[in-house]
Parts: C-alpha cells; structure tokens; sequence
C-alpha cells in the first residue's frame, strides 16, 4: 500500500477551550496510481486530512504509512517523504516569494540539490505543463493575475517531480480553459507516469469527470469513499452535507422522472449526451 | 446615465526599472466602454489575466484610471473629493474571505467600514444589525470570524459592505473558495439585496453557471470587451467563448453536442427545465 491512515483523529488545539475535532478514526488506503478526488462542505476537515499524508501535520492518535512504514516512527526521514509527496496547498499564491517566476519554480530543484541547469529544465517543464507563457517566466509572480499566480504554484510542486501529488483546490479561481488544461496535464502525470493523484475540490462538475474513486468528509469523518458514480447516486445525502451532485445527475434524475429512458447514473456530458441519444432512438422506435 | 458608466477606460500597471527610464508600462484594460443600469445584474467574464480585478477595481476607484473615465453614480473617479463617498457607493467582496476580515468578533467587523467613514456609534449599530440580519448571520454576531465556514466568511464580508449601504456590490470571484452550498448561499444574499433593495449587483465568475443568472454579461480578453448580450446570446455562441478560453454551463453544453449530432433542440438552452421540456415537451403534446 502506497499511502495509509489507520485510526486517525486530529484535535486543533487539543487541550484547551477552543478544542475542535477536525479528524475523527479515519481509516483509508491510497494505492499507486490511482486519482482520488476529495469533496466535503468547507471546514469539514478536507486540508486537514491531506496534511497527514505528507508529514505536515502529525495526528493526535492513530498511525499514517508511506509504503509500509509508519511516518512517525524515530528516525523517519519526513524530508525525503514531502518530496515524493507534494502538496500544492490551498491558496498556494500566498506563498510565491522569489523575485522572478523561474526562480520561485526552481526552489524546490534547488532543494533537492539539482544541478542549476536540471533545476532549470524541471522549471521550465513544469511552467510549460500548466501553460503559463514564456513571456512571464521573468516577471516577478507579484505582477501576475490571480490565476497566473495559481499556474506558477501548481509548478512549483510539479517541478519536484513526486510520485504524489496532492492538490487543495487547484483550480479555484481558474478560467474554464486553465482548469481543463491543468486538470487534463494532471490526468496525463498520472496515465503518463503513474503519478498517484489526490485532488480536493469544491467542483462536483471536476471530480465526476477526472476522478476514478471519490471520498467524501463531511464533519470529520469520511461519509463516502467509492467510485464518483456510486457516490453521487446519493445526491440527496450529499446535499444534507452542503454538498450537491453535478448538474447532469440532476438532468438525468428529471428526465425519467417525465419518462424518457435515461441512466440515472451518467455524471459528465459526454456519458449523459449517449445515454440520451439512445433514449430518444429507443423512444423513435415505439 | 447607467450608476457604472466607463468611457474608453485604460489602465497601465507601471513596472519600475532601476532608472526611470527603464520603467515598463503593462497595458491591463484597454479601451472599455460599460454602461451599468441601476438595479441590473452584471456579470464580467475573461480568462486570467483578461483585466477582470483591474476593472473591477476602477469601480470603487482602488485605481484610477490611465486613460479615458469612469463614473460612479454621476462621480468621476479622478474627482479626489469624491473618492470616499464612490467607496461608499460601491462595495467590493473579494475571493479569499481571510484576507478581507479584519476584526476578532463579526459584529465588530462589520461595524469597521462605518466606523471608519464617522458614522455616529448609534447609528453604526443599527447598520450592524441590519446588515447582519439581511445576510442571515445575526446569530454568530459574537463569533471569531475564524471559527467560521468560508461560506459564512463571505457573507460576512457582505455583511461589511452592506453596512456601508452601497448602491452597487462587486464580487470579485466571492464564491470561488466556497463548496456548493455556500455558492449557492453568497449568490442567493445578493440577488436578494437586489429584488429587495434594488442594489446593482457586478459578479466576476469563472463559475458559468452562476453567470445565467445576471442580466447582462460582459465577455472581455486582453484587456477589451469582446462581447455582450444577455446570457442567453453569450452562451448560444459556444464556439466563440471558448476561443476566448471559457465555457459554457453543462447544460448548454450538453445541449450543443446533442444538436450537432441532430437532436432537434433550440439554441442557447440555459436551465435544466429548459432542456428537459425541449426533450420530453412532445410527450405532453401527443
Ligand atoms: N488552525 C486552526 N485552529 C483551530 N481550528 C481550525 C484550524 N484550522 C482549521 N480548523 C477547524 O478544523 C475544521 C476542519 O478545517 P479544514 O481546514 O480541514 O476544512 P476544509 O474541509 O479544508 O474546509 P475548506 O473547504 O473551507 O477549505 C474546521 O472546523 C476548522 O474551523
Ligand atoms: N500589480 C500588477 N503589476 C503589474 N501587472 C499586473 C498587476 N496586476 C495585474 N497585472 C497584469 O494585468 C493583467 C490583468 O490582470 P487582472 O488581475 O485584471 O486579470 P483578471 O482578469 O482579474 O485575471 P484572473 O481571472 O486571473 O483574476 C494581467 O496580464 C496581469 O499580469
Ligand atoms: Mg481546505
Ligand atoms: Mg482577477
């Protein structure tokens, strides 16, 4: 098993009044390659729980695994896990900081003690697969618009090359062709390089299309972990927790409910445009 | 004249060289027309980059304008003596709810804006209530706003711009952070100020979904509006929005595949009872 909670409970300011439980007894297992997409209403514990997959933040009980060893245990070498583990963090522009693009990128490389040129040729590669234009690579990422700041984030962690990649909202505040851009070069470091993907979203619309398993939190603890279809079978349910299903779902469900023969099962636009076109062949034929 | 109304409106961002000379102008927007009716529902879309936040900011004279004129309720903006009650007209949200909560209680938040413009401390009070009660928050007055979802953040920091009682609201991506619900939520506050109160409501959306719901759209790229209508005209013409770089909600989406392949459907469908009636609409008529 590549990635591993067993009993995982995490209490903020544990201790004192202002205790709150964000974790309670999570138990999930992350095998390699997979695309995992996180869902859950805000403040139901999402970053919270990916920051144990890299060491970032240590439960309060239970035990988190990187390929079998127990991250926690003396001696972990917790440096080399955050660079086969990324994490692009949520509201990653807050951390930009060098004085020009391609340095900001090349920090990691650095770190990881690359040689200039190879720290080079990963940042460039890397601000070439989120597609930002070689114009701002000199420009200072304090001049960059919201979602070109994004871009040069999402770079950064790419540019370290982990066998993990974990994203907190990568694409809140993209534009419609950056999100499908980014989501699309992520789905190819996955099918590509077997790049295991965590992705948390609050885009209903982007998990159903790009995720092949989905966990949904909701209150600290996990209230689905299934594939996107199954888990958005219960739409109702997810609703009560400040969630909702994609559109579509909604579609399909109104459809049959006035009789055309759909599956109620279809979460992108492409699965609903046949099942619909075959409905109305169906229905041509009676 | 429209509360918002720009004439041929350029803004340069100055980049500063280490001479003077050596400084470097960065054309944002460039050449904007928009005339705002009082009590309508705006919606402003365009890629990153596309001069969206630097428009958005010319509304409540944050910058001033480079060239050309905007004038807020009959007020130009370069009018320095005016620029206190144009902040009061138009109240800005920004996207990211920590970076706009300044107060350690939510009531005091609120009360910030007023405050700072002199209102009497009777008066501020009264505001607060108000303000608190129309974004349904009154009870978490006493609240640390960080104990707060994001979607409660948010209409807090709606809540602010309402006790300033503007006339014209500016999202500026409000609701890119929030899950579903809290979406729904933002959205709903406001075009409930406006139905109720008549505020001009300006919403920057990469979210096209929420776009349906204003009256007017402005499409812009590289700094220029490049198209407006209603949504209904915006999203008919699928192909040219996304060489723009954007989309479509799913629905019109999956309604324009459904036509090219020959389904006998109207152009531009927004909603989903739009498109359910368009597909099962012949079944009543047999
Ligand atoms: N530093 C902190 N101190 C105290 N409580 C915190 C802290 N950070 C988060 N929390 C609380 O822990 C819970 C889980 O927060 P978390 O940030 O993991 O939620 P999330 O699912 O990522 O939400 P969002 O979608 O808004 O990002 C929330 O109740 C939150 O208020
Ligand atoms: N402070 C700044 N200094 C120099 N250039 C800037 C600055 N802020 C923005 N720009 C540039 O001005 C242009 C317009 O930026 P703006 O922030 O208005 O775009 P936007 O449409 O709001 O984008 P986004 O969807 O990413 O928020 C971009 O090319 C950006 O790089
Ligand atoms: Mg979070
Ligand atoms: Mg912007």
């Amino acid at each position: 098993m590549l990635l591993e909670l067993k009993n995982v409970s995490y209490t903020y300011n544990k201790d004192t009044s202002f205790a709150v439980n964000a974790l309670e007894n999570i138990n999930l297992q992350i095998s390699e390659g997979e695309f995992v997409g996180v869902i859950g209403h805000t403040g139901s514990g999402k970053s919270t729980l990916i920051q144990h997959f890299n060491g970032l933040m240590k439960p309060t009980d239970g035990q988190v695994l990187y390929m079998g060893e127990d991250i926690w245990q003396e001696k972990y070498d917790l440096q080399a896990l955050r660079s086969g583990v990324g994490l692009v963090f949520q509201y990653p522009e807050n951390q930009l900081f060098e004085t020009d693009v391609l340095t900001d990128v090349m920090f990691g490389p650095k770190n990881q003690k690359l040689s200039p040129e190879e720290c080079r040729e990963r940042a460039v590669n890397a601000l070439r697969r989120v597609g930002l234009k070689d114009k701002y690579f000199t420009a200072s990422p304090f001049d960059l618009s919201g979602g070109q700041k994004r871009r040069v984030a999402i770079a950064g962690v790419l540019a370290m090359n982990p066998k993990v990649l974990i994203l907190d909202e990568p694409t809140a505040g993209l534009d419609p062709h950056g999100r499908d851009e980014i989501l699309g070069q992520i789905r190819k470091l996955r099918d590509e390089m077997g790049i295991t993907i965590i992705l948390v979203s609050h885009s209903m619309e982007d998990v159903a299309e790009y995720a092949d398993r989905l966990i949904v939190v909701n209150d600290g603890k996990i209230a689905f972990d299934d594939t996107p279809k199954a888990v958005f079978a219960h739409y109702k349910e997810l609703e009560a927790m400040g969630l909702a299903a994609p559109q579509i779902t909604y579609l399909m469900h109104e459809l049959k409910e006035r009789g055309l023969d759909v599956d109620i099962n279809a979460v992108t636009v492409s699965e609903a445009k046949k099942s619909i076109e075959k409905a109305l062949a169906g229905r041509k034929k009676h | 004249m429209g509360i918002i109304k720009a004439i041929k409106l350029g803004f340069d961002y100055i980049k500063y060289g280490e001479d003077d000379k050596d400084n470097e102008k960065v054309r944002a927007i460039d050449g904007i027309d928009i005339d705002v009716e009082k009590g309508s529902v705006i919606a402003i879309l365009g890629h990153n980059g596309s001069g969206k936040s630097t428009l958005a900011k010319h509304i409540n004279a944050l910058l001033l304008p480079s060239e050309g004129t905007m004038w807020v309720d009959g007020m130009d903006t370069k009018g320095e003596e005016d620029i206190w009650k144009i902040r009061q007209k138009a109240g800005m949200v920004f996207q990211n709810p920590d970076n706009q909560i300044v107060a350690s209680v939510v009531e005091e938040d609120v009360g910030f804006g007023p405050e700072n413009i002199g209102v009497p401390t009777k008066e501020i009070w009264e505001r607060v209530d108000q303000a608190l009660e129309r974004v349904g928050m009154t009870k978490h007055r006493k609240k640390s706003p960080n104990r707060l979802s994001g979607g409660q953040k948010q209409r807090v920091a709606i809540a602010g711009v309402v006790a300033m009682r503007p006339d014209c609201i500016v999202l500026d991506e409000s609701t890119a952070m929030l899950d579903p619900n809290g979406r729904k939520d933002v959205l709903d506050t406001v075009l409930d100020l406006n139905r109720k109160e008549g505020v001009t409501v300006i919403m920057i959306t990469h979210y096209m979904e929420e776009v349906t719901r204003a009256d007017f759209v402005y499409v812009m790229d590289s700094g220029k509006i490049v198209m407006q209508g209603t949504p209904r005209e915006i999203f008919s013409q699928v192909e040219k929005l996304k060489s723009f770089h954007l989309d479509v909600p799913q629905i019109t989406e999956l309604a324009y595949e459904l036509k090219k392949d020959g389904v006998d459907l109207p152009d531009g469908i927004l909603t989903r009872d739009e498109l359910v009636s368009a597909l099962c609409g012949e079944r009543t008529e047999e």
